[in-house]
């Protein structure tokens, strides 16, 4: 896969706020990359950057290596699937579809045919006819999305395209649209704060926080190394303790030394130590390497969720077992479970 | 409490039968009898539609045109002003829109006298170009002095609403539009002006209305010779005596407008659709 | 294309304030003629001190523009409350009334009333004018509260009770307030219609009962007394400043929300504008 956009050093500052801080981001051709954090991290702005709608206050956009800063939107071969679809209210949905056909002067034969194909790509063959309102969530936005891929875009931005649906919906529009790019083969660029939909939908995840990138990787990466706490925490449920990283493999935290695979920290710094609460096994209160006693239990459907408190600490721990409130019980962790971080409060941008 | 607060409008459901419903039916009793005995009649309705005699129907179709080129320069002028306005910064946006109700704070009579002393004869204009070595022109008492005095006095109802209507348009559609592939005019023509219809809609009922029905413009910047229906229905009232003629035209004036009203709303509906709403 | 954008709206401004201040400059006229100008003087602003048939006109204008205007917001307010408390039909049918004297022609609503006092056999004179302005003024009172009561939540008024308020504490403690924006517009509107109102006043008022409108269309034919441009002038500059500081609050208002809006870009508040 050839590189396809690169964002270099772009900050972008509204007033005195400064919304996006240095982002390097390289984006691959045919791939489908999220941009995932908190709202107000940035990313949608970023999004928004490489649209063409914003142009940042300093740094450069290329596409195709070729500077793109101040190409206005109407000349990108980029489009957009709006969080609320902004579909034209005075259009029907062939309208609204062909929009982007009829302004680019397409014959009128072809504008018919591409509007069915794309039409029947997201599923609303027969629809056409319909005014935009007549509409359930569901099918506006699987209109905004074949309003934007009928113009054959090399790129497809969606701005949380999910967001206003209900959960069932949203569970079936993930498997949808991860079939439409792989139909299409085109980059998708998707901005979402829903960890899970990241990790389902995603080749790579891009983590943003504060305007800054935490980390870039694959969903599998960034569940199982994440680089810092923001990250662990974000994706997933974490327990995130501070420990002192004595030294390379051996990290001491809740009264107790630990072993673990991490190396590379200076003699004795202090470090963010996480660790999912499915890694974390219950034991006999005897065979533990910690011991602690059972706050709560709540079933989860598939597992159970309990709060253990063990030296100061409440841990969260998922379990297919439970054991009852007020029992002791016994926690240890294996080493390839113990992730270290840098402290957080000098959080890192991800390169 | 519903119960008892649904009494409260008793007083205005009094009020409003004796003083709104009772002397609407009162026009059309009156507009039905003649001068002549108690029977009621149409002649009143026939006199004004005589085929041998159109003297009425002339002045109805030019207070219809009057007001139709009137609402058109309205448009004209009212829609690029209203679009200028909805581009500019918040509080500029509000300063500006402030000055464009300010004028409407005086008195309407004064204003359109004002005009008199621009345009007369001996009036601000005629001095300047005087002044200049350029022969008078003759303003007053014309078609035109009418148009620019429905001008005058619209022009701020035309601009409002397309301007409120402007400024609700989201964002995202032009955003929508220039990421699809449309410059700026294409966006222009596309999506921003049939998004703003309904505001042209109401600016045109706005001007229209009070246009097809004004007296005092075309009487004070007019003459005689430029009467419109409503200074006919006015000098059946004031000079003529004859309430029952007048009433048959103020009468057949309502029934225009509300028809008018009515088509325009159905329209809106079926082509704004719930989507704006 | 800026350049152009302002030139354009400076065209628009000068065609509409041309009159006016052709007006007040005129109010400042030395002399008589209102084609020549005859050196600055207040003269006029001194006779209209002493034109007993103009300031008669102006108070007439200003006592029927107040009284119609506290009795149509208190039969409105109530009107409006009744209704939105009313069946549906029923409502419904009393706005469609409601909206008649809004849509209808001015001059329609004129003569009909002219008959209506004719029929009955009321006297034109003061009292005529005055049931006529308070008949068009009603309409825009309920026009103006009842959307405040549409918007505020039905449960408000449950919650009072709930808490140990009466019905009629509850009232004034929480509808009141949530419709007092409705009141005071309704009331500002009716005030500036009755006083811009000629048309109306035209057909309803008694010979020797004079509004500073039909005292102006009585004398724009036979040739307006410069007194007149004196008295508008005071007028628009009265309203000027009355509108400049109503508006500076509001712009205030803004100003702060705008403030608000920038402290509040925290992930939260952007989060409950993004839903």
């Amino acid at each position: 896969m050839s590189e396809l956009i690169r964002l270099v050093n772009c900050v972008m500052a509204f007033d005195d706020v400064t919304v996006l801080n240095s982002i390097n981001l390289t984006i691959k051709d045919k791939e489908f990359l999220t941009l995932l954090g908190p709202s107000g991290c940035g990313k949608t702005t970023t999004l928004r950057i490489i649209g063409g709608f914003e142009v940042p206050t300093s740094g450069d956009v290329f596409f195709d290596n070729v500077r793109i800063n101040d190409v206005p939107p109407y000349r990108r071969r980029v489009n957009t699937v709006f969080q609320r679809y902004a579909l034209f209210p005075h259009l029907n949905v062939f309208e609204n579809v062909a929009f982007g056909l009829r302004v680019a002067k397409v014959p009128k034969a072809d504008i018919e045919r591409r509007v069915r194909e794309s039409l029947d790509l997201v599923g609303l063959r027969g629809y056409d006819k319909r005014a935009s309102h007549q509409l359930s969530g569901g099918q506006q936005q699987r209109v905004a999305i074949a309003r934007a891929i009928v113009n054959h875009p090399q790129v497809l931005l969606l701005d949380e395209p999910l967001g206003a649906l209900d959960l069932k919906l949203r569970k079936e529009m993930q498997i949808e649209l991860k079939r439409i790019q792989q139909q299409v083969g085109i980059t998708f660029v998707y901005v979402t704060h829903d960890q899970e939909e990241a990790l389902t939908m995603s080749d790579t995840v891009v983590v943003m926080n504060d305007g800054v990138i935490q980390q870039i990787g694959t969903p599998v990466d960034i569940y199982n190394e994440p680089k810092n706490a923001f990250v662990a925490d974000f994706i997933g449920e974490s327990n995130i303790v501070p420990g002192v990283m004595h030294r390379d493999c051996e990290v001491s935290f809740a009264g107790r030394v630990f072993r673990c695979v991490d190396t590379g920290f200076a003699p004795d710094e202090p470090v963010d130590v996480v660790i999912r609460p499915e890694d974390v096994r219950l034991s006999p209160p005897e065979e533990g390497q910690l011991d602690g006693e059972v706050l709560s239990v709540t079933f989860k459907g598939v597992h159970y969720e309990m709060m253990v408190r063990a030296r100061d600490f409440t841990w969260m721990i998922h379990s297919t077992a439970s054991e009852p409130v007020g029992a002791r019980v016994g926690l240890s962790v294996r080493p390839f479970d113990i992730h270290i971080m840098h402290r957080a409060e000098k959080t890192e941008a991800a390169s | 409490m519903s119960r008892r607060l649904r009494l409260t409008a008793v007083p205005y459901a009094l009020y409003a039968l004796i003083f709104i419903v009772a002397p609407l039916l009162l026009i059309l009793y009156y507009s039905l009898t003649t001068g002549q005995g108690t029977a009621l009649s149409l002649d009143n309705f026939r006199r004004f539609f005589d085929p041998s005699d159109t003297v009425y129907l002339r002045v109805l179709w030019r207070s219809l045109w009057i007001a139709g080129v009137s609402t058109v320069v309205c448009f004209v002028l009212g829609y690029p002003m209203a679009y200028i306005l909805s581009r500019m910064k918040e509080r500029t946006r509000h300063v500006v829109s402030f000055l464009f109700i300010l004028p409407m704070w005086m008195n309407f009579l004064l204003r359109t006298y004002a005009w008199m002393t621009l345009l007369e004869r001996t009036g601000v204009i005629n001095t300047v170009l005087k002044s200049l070595g350029l022969p008078p022109l003759e303003l007053m008492y014309t078609a035109g002095a009418v148009v620019l005095g429905n001008v005058y006095n619209f022009l701020p109802f035309m601009i409002l609403p397309i301007y409120t209507s402007l400024t609700k348009i989201d964002q995202n559609l032009i955003e929508a539009s220039e990421d699809l592939g449309a410059g700026r005019a294409i966006t222009f023509f596309r999506v921003v002006f049939p998004l703003s219809f309904p505001g042209i809609m109401s600016g045109f009922t706005m001007t229209f209305m009070p246009a097809v029905t004004t007296f005092i413009i075309s009487k004070l910047l007019g003459g005689g010779q430029n009467a419109l229906i409503g200074d006919l229905i006015e000098k059946q009232f004031k000079v003529a005596g004859d309430w029952g003629f007048g009433s048959a035209m103020s009468v057949i004036l309502m029934v225009l407008i509300l028809l008018s009203m009515n088509a325009l709303s159905r329209y809106e509906k079926e082509n704004a659709g719930g989507g704006l709403m | 294309m800026k350049v152009l954008k302002g030139a354009y709206s400076g065209l628009i401004f000068l065609f509409l304030y041309a009159p006016i201040v052709v007006l007040i400059a005129f109010s400042f006229n030395g002399a008589k003629s209102r084609g020549a100008w005859g050196g600055f003087s207040f003269r006029w602003y001194e006779s209209l001190a002493q034109n007993a048939d103009i300031l008669h006109a102006l108070r007439n204008t200003l006592i029927v523009a107040l009284l119609s205007a506290v009795v149509a917001t208190i039969i409105g307010t109530a009107a409006a409350l009744g209704m939105h408390h009313m069946r549906r039909g029923l409502a419904n049918f009393m706005l469609n009334v409601t909206y008649l004297p809004v849509l209808n022609p001015d001059i329609v609503t004129g003569i009909s009333l002219l008959i209506l006092y004719v029929f009955i056999g009321i006297n034109l004179g003061f009292s005529s004018l005055l049931l006529a302005h308070i008949t068009f003024n009603i309409p825009y009172v309920i026009l103006s509260v009842s959307p405040r009561l549409k918007g505020m939540n039905r449960h408000i008024f449950e919650a009072a009770l709930d808490l140990g308020a009466g019905p009629v504490r509850a009232f004034f403690k929480v509808i009141v307030p949530e419709i007092l924006p409705g009141i005071v517009n309704g009331f500002l509107l009716a005030v500036t219609l009755s006083i811009d109102d000629f048309v109306i006043s035209f057909f309803t008022a008694g010979p020797g009962v004079s509004t500073l409108s039909i005292t102006v269309y009585s004398m724009a034919r036979k040739g307006i007394k410069p007194e007149i441009n004196a008295l508008s002038s005071i007028m628009f500059v009265v309203v000027l400043l009355l509108l400049l500081t109503v508006n500076i609050r509001a712009g205030r208002d803004i100003r702060r929300r705008a403030q608000t809006h920038v402290r509040s870009h925290s992930p939260r508040a952007l989060s409950s504008r993004e839903h």
